[in-house]
């Protein structure tokens, strides 16, 4: 496995190999899915000490210039010139119709500079979307060929303090530039508190040393990665999430606010707007099977007559919560949670309820 | 005297007086992964070689474990359904899965013994 000559490598891929990582494909990178730990320590390790994850198949776009701030309003359902300096917020970049064609992170590190984290496998739609909007506004876009780490977990901050390393004082969703070519946000996409940091290839090896010398902290694969973000609720764009679906039905209107919902000025504004004035079609839901068999994604679900109601969009087990865990799609008649419904698994009915989001509570760190 | 074969699936078999006792390999489990469900057959159905007797499933996918023999299941392993891990850390052992009485013995020159299972995973 991850011998495909066609997929990227991550610039410390022989830090991996040496870590006894496994390997396969995502969205064109060669990623280590686990270590030697496995799976399920790995997911359990990131909730109870500190996880570092290699998250450099993840794009960021520096985005300067006196016409950034409009850029991005009108690119992301945003406020862009809105946010405080070192503010961060998860939008989106929205077509006509307001479905989603990626998820982001931003965050303004100044007043005409924003940093934009995108995802690995719509990063080259999202550079060239990006670049032909901004034909139209004074400013400047580069895509980093940065490394980019994240450390996770209840000790995260700790292990950071004491690896003499500035950014422990930052809240959640706050981030900034510690030294020339670094960015650092307190954020990260495990329901945890962390940081995410995006540095030049060539003093991430340092920083990785330095973090995993600390006893707390271990390396963690993409296979727990996407086990701890099903538990925490969070969508992982192309499942969850798709140039289909707006972020109505996705249950993710929260991130737009009312001030930029007035103004109107971003990609999909229209149709966003009658989608909130009709209100959802679907909802998305947590999905908890009641046995002991995981549903996976693209599971059928259907009501007690067998009547197809929805479609299952990540499922798998949930290490800390100790059972299946998966979301999906639902008519709006079927979301409250209790609902009993089944999923189809192989000519097999699968029960299950619907289940609140997360599945572990967020355990960010607010400031 | 029991005899291990093992199969280009990854599954070992014991056999001891016309009775197969059926489990995944060392090296399957690994490649799996955490196992977090186990599906058995029935004990009384019967299988033909090829069918998918067991359901396994790790924490990212779920893998079908073939019967490598004709033959009718006598008794199945019901501490993997309970306690999947079980198979991870004694997939050769306490981990076995399910045991079925052979209904042609002369299916078994169609196996591997160990040197030729080892030879394909290298």
């Amino acid at each position: 496995m991850g011998t495909d000559e066609n997929l990227k490598l991550l610039p410390l891929d022989d830090m991996h190999r040496a870590a006894g990582a496994r390997f396969g494909g995502f969205a064109g990178w060669s990623m280590p899915i686990t270590y030697p730990l496995g799976v399920m320590k790995e997911h359990l390790h990131t909730r109870e000490k500190a996880g570092l994850f290699d998250i450099s198949h993840m794009k960021l776009f520096d985005v300067s210039g006196s016409g950034a701030g409009d850029l991005l309003s009108h690119a992301c359902p945003l406020g862009a010139g809105s946010l405080q300096h070192g503010q961060s917020k998860y939008t989106f970049f929205l077509n006509e119709q307001a479905g989603i064609l990626d998820d982001l992170i931003v965050t303004r590190l100044g007043e005409e500079h924003f940093i934009v984290v995108a995802n690995a496998g719509n990063a080259a739609g999202d550079e060239a979307h990006l670049r032909n909007l901004a034909k139209n506004f004074d400013c400047k876009i580069d895509a980093l060929d940065h490394a980019f780490l994240a450390i996770q977990g209840p000790q995260a901050a700790d292990v950071v303090r004491d690896a003499g390393i500035a950014g422990t004082e930052l809240a959640f969703m706050n981030g900034f530039a510690p030294k020339p070519g670094w960015f650092m946000s307190r954020s990260g996409y495990t329901g945890e508190d962390g940081f995410e940091i995006g540095l030049p290839s060539g003093e991430a090896r340092e920083l990785a040393t330095r973090l995993l010398a600390d006893e707390r902290v271990a390396w963690i694969g993409l296979a727990a990665r996407d086990s701890l973000r099903l538990e925490a609720g969070l969508c992982l764009h192309g499942q969850d999430i798709n140039p289909d679906i707006d972020p109505v039905d996705a249950g993710l209107a929260w991130a737009i606010s009312k001030p930029v919902r007035e103004k109107a000025v971003f990609i999909g504004a229209r149709a966003l707007l009658d989608k909130i004035a009709a209100g959802p079609g679907r909802k998305r839901v947590g999905l908890k099977p009641d046995g002991r068999q995981p549903v996976r994604s693209d599971s059928v679900l259907v009501d007690v007559d067998g009547n197809s109601i929805g479609l299952v969009t990540s499922g798998g087990f949930g290490p800390s919560a100790g059972h299946p865990v998966a979301m999906g799609y639902v008519g709006k008649h079927f979301a409250a949670v209790g609902t009993l419904i089944f999923a189809e698994v192989r000519g097999n009915r699968i029960q299950m309820h619907i289940h609140p989001l997360p599945f572990t509570p967020h355990r960010y760190h607010k400031g | 005297m029991a005899v291990t074969y093992f199969t280009e699936d990854h599954e070992w078999v014991r056999v001891e007086d016309g009775i197969a006792t059926v489990g995944i390999t060392d090296h399957a489990q690994d490649q799996l992964g955490d196992l977090v469900f186990v599906q058995l057959p029935d004990v009384g159905q019967s299988l033909s070689k090829g069918d998918a007797a067991v359901v396994v499933e790790s924490v990212k996918a779920a893998s079908d474990v073939y019967a490598p023999l004709d033959g009718e299941v006598t008794e199945v392993n019901d501490a993997t359904a309970s306690d999947p891990a079980l198979v991870n850390s004694s997939a050769t052992g306490d981990g076995w899965l399910w045991k079925m009485k052979l209904s042609d013995t002369d299916q078994l020159a169609g196996l591997l013994d160990e040197a030729g299972y080892k030879a394909i995973i290298g």
